[in-house]
């Protein structure tokens, strides 16, 4: 229950974090704010890479391989698209 | 290395993700911030390898390679017209990730083989990141598909599917409640993953595509919720806080597309707006005799006598890949003195902020790019509107209070305040909400048909004429 407790703590507080940071972002970057934070959301690959180092059954290891290609996929993906667009945008010379 | 150091490090990583969120919140800025974000996520990448608990790199290695692969080929390739289907289906794989990584997590654990002890905690977060991982693969599968036109666009409305949807949210509980009273075997994960996956796609078919900025942020969301799910799950907090940051980004987005669209989400995912389309008799009623055809040289001389010209684009000019021509047509008129502007609403284009992305990309500079709240009071000094692929947004039905215009209420640009309004359009065909436009009858209006790249061109052909 204290860890439970403990996380519940991290969580509430990031999604305020979240809250404060990204709430004024103007429409202009609302498309690169959005691929970039769905970049972060590949965070999900540090957890795939525990559970797919330790092999323990050869369904797991599918799974892990599987799931850590996902993830990837997500993390470089989402930070290439989101540095490619970003280049687009310039001030007027 | 500790656990204690590994926490460190995932702190710092958590750090970078905020400072790159908050980078991004700027146009001066934004690069820097998407750099923070990539190398707090090398960061906290680097370091879970040095963890003790993984025996082998193989499955690992080839993992990140093929997925680097796939990831950077997508984004290397995508056009700035598919980026909503690129966001999603990034989504879609990070979603599937979470849920696929917690199925094995539990395998493990049941197998006595992991750290962590099958508590409540354990059970009740591997529950829900079931259902919302799974919702988000699926329900970006087929965002993706709308949005490529591999499933139709228009919304799906199958009989009965609200008490379908009930039926299988109830199931989905049930099942949890299941996984949460006996973690004993993992069946009840994999059935609860099934389902919830038939629930994401039951969820987003009936949604059409003008709506599809909304349904974008909200699976954006998700997958976020998904990541800090898997967090809770592994006891951990980078993944709690980078999953809830992402979570927060979403739902953000999301109010802020509902807000500009004057809907309320439960509207946008069940009403099933666009599924009817008005037929030929109800558009006839307002555009008969009197709409007014015009040519591009009648245009051209209109434009060459304006002081201030704003441009109204809507998805089909990103359609017709007219972006480029638009940009022609701007710089020739400000080359003449004409004060050229575009005024961009919220929902224009397929996920928030695309409108931006896509002229960013055929070099309007920034400051060109007005939101509707700031260039709407600028009309009534505006001589000449441009209104290219555009319906809905500019459709001065939605300033009314009927129930039956399913736009009602929505904030419009008010490009009917302008001296006069030129449509470049390839019919009088309705846009998404499947309703007439009077704008296109009105007074002050001019309809260029054609498509939007071809009339553009031609426009910049007549300018250079006279």
């Amino acid at each position: 229950m204290e860890v439970f407790v403990a996380a519940l703590t991290i969580f509430v507080l990031a999604l305020f974090v979240g809250y404060e940071v990204i709430r004024k972002v103007p429409p202009l970057l609302h498309t690169p704010l959005m691929s970039g934070a769905n970049a972060i959301s590949g965070i999900t690959l540090v957890g795939t890479l525990v559970t797919s180092g330790m092999q323990l059954t050869l369904f797991t290891t599918i799974l892990g391989f599987i799931a850590v290609a996902l993830a990837t996929a997500n993390v470089v993906g989402g930070f290439l698209v989101t540095h490619r667009m970003l280049g687009m945008f310039h001030r007027k010379q | 290395m500790s656990a204690q150091f590994i926490n460190l490090f995932y702190l710092a990583a958590a750090v970078l993700f905020i400072l790159g969120l908050k980078g991004l919140s700027h146009p001066r800025t934004a690069v820097r911030g998407n750099l923070l974000g990539s190398s707090g996520m090398l960061l906290a990448i680097v370091v879970t390898l040095l963890d003790r608990r993984i025996v082998s790199f193989e499955v690992i290695v080839a993992g990140l390679v093929v997925g680097a692969f796939i990831g950077a080929t997508m984004a290397y390739r995508a056009r700035m017209t598919s980026m909503p289907q690129v966001v999603a289906i990034f989504n879609g794989f990070g979603g599937g990730a979470s849920a696929l990584a917690v199925g094995a997590a539990l395998q493990e654990a049941l197998k006595g083989g992991f750290v962590e002890e099958i508590d409540f905690q354990f059970t009740l977060s591997a529950a829900a990141v079931a259902l919302i991982g799974a919702v988000s693969f699926t329900g970006s599968g087929i965002a993706f598909g709308k949005l490529q036109r591999l499933v139709k666009e228009r919304p799906i409305l199958l009989p009965g599917r609200h008490v379908i949807n009930v039926a299988l949210l109830v199931i989905c509980l049930g099942l949890s409640a299941w996984l949460v009273a006996e973690p004993t075997s993992s069946l009840s994960f994999w059935v609860l993953c099934g389902v919830a996956a038939l629930l994401g796609i039951m969820l987003v078919i009936p949604i059409g595509g003008a709506d599809m900025p909304v349904v974008i942020s909200l699976l954006n969301a998700y997958s976020g919720i998904a990541a800090a799910g898997h967090g809770w799950v592994l006891n951990n907090s980078v993944l709690i806080i980078a999953g809830s940051l992402v979570g927060a980004a979403g739902f953000i987005l999301t109010a802020l597309m509902c807000r500009a669209m004057n809907r309320s989400l439960p509207n946008i995912i069940f009403a099933g707006v666009g599924a009817v389309v008005a037929t030929e008799a109800e558009s006839e009623d307002i555009y008969a005799g009197r709409v007014k055809a015009a040519s591009p040289e009648e245009v051209a001389m209109l434009l060459d006598s304006a002081r201030r010209v704003v441009i109204a684009p809507g998805y089909g000019m990103a359609v017709a890949q007219a972006q480029y021509a638009v940009q022609d047509l701007a710089n020739l008129l400000e080359s003449r003195g004409v004060e050229v502007e575009f005024a961009i609403h919220p929902v224009a284009g397929r996920m928030p902020g695309h409108m931006n992305v896509l002229l960013a990309e055929a070099n309007v500079p920034y400051e060109k790019l007005k939101e509707m709240d700031v260039i709407n009071p600028t009309f009534r000094q505006t001589d000449v509107v441009l209104v290219i692929g555009a319906n809905d947004v500019v459709n001065p039905l939605a300033r009314k209070t009927d129930p039956s215009i399913p736009i009602a209420g929505m904030p419009i640009l008010n490009v009917d305040e302008a001296r006069s309004v030129v449509i470049i359009k390839r019919s009088l065909g309705p846009g998404f909400a499947g309703i007439p436009n009077p704008l296109f009858a009105a007074d002050k209006s001019l309809m260029l048909f054609g498509d939007a790249k071809e009339m553009a061109m031609q426009l910049v052909a007549a300018l250079k004429q006279t």
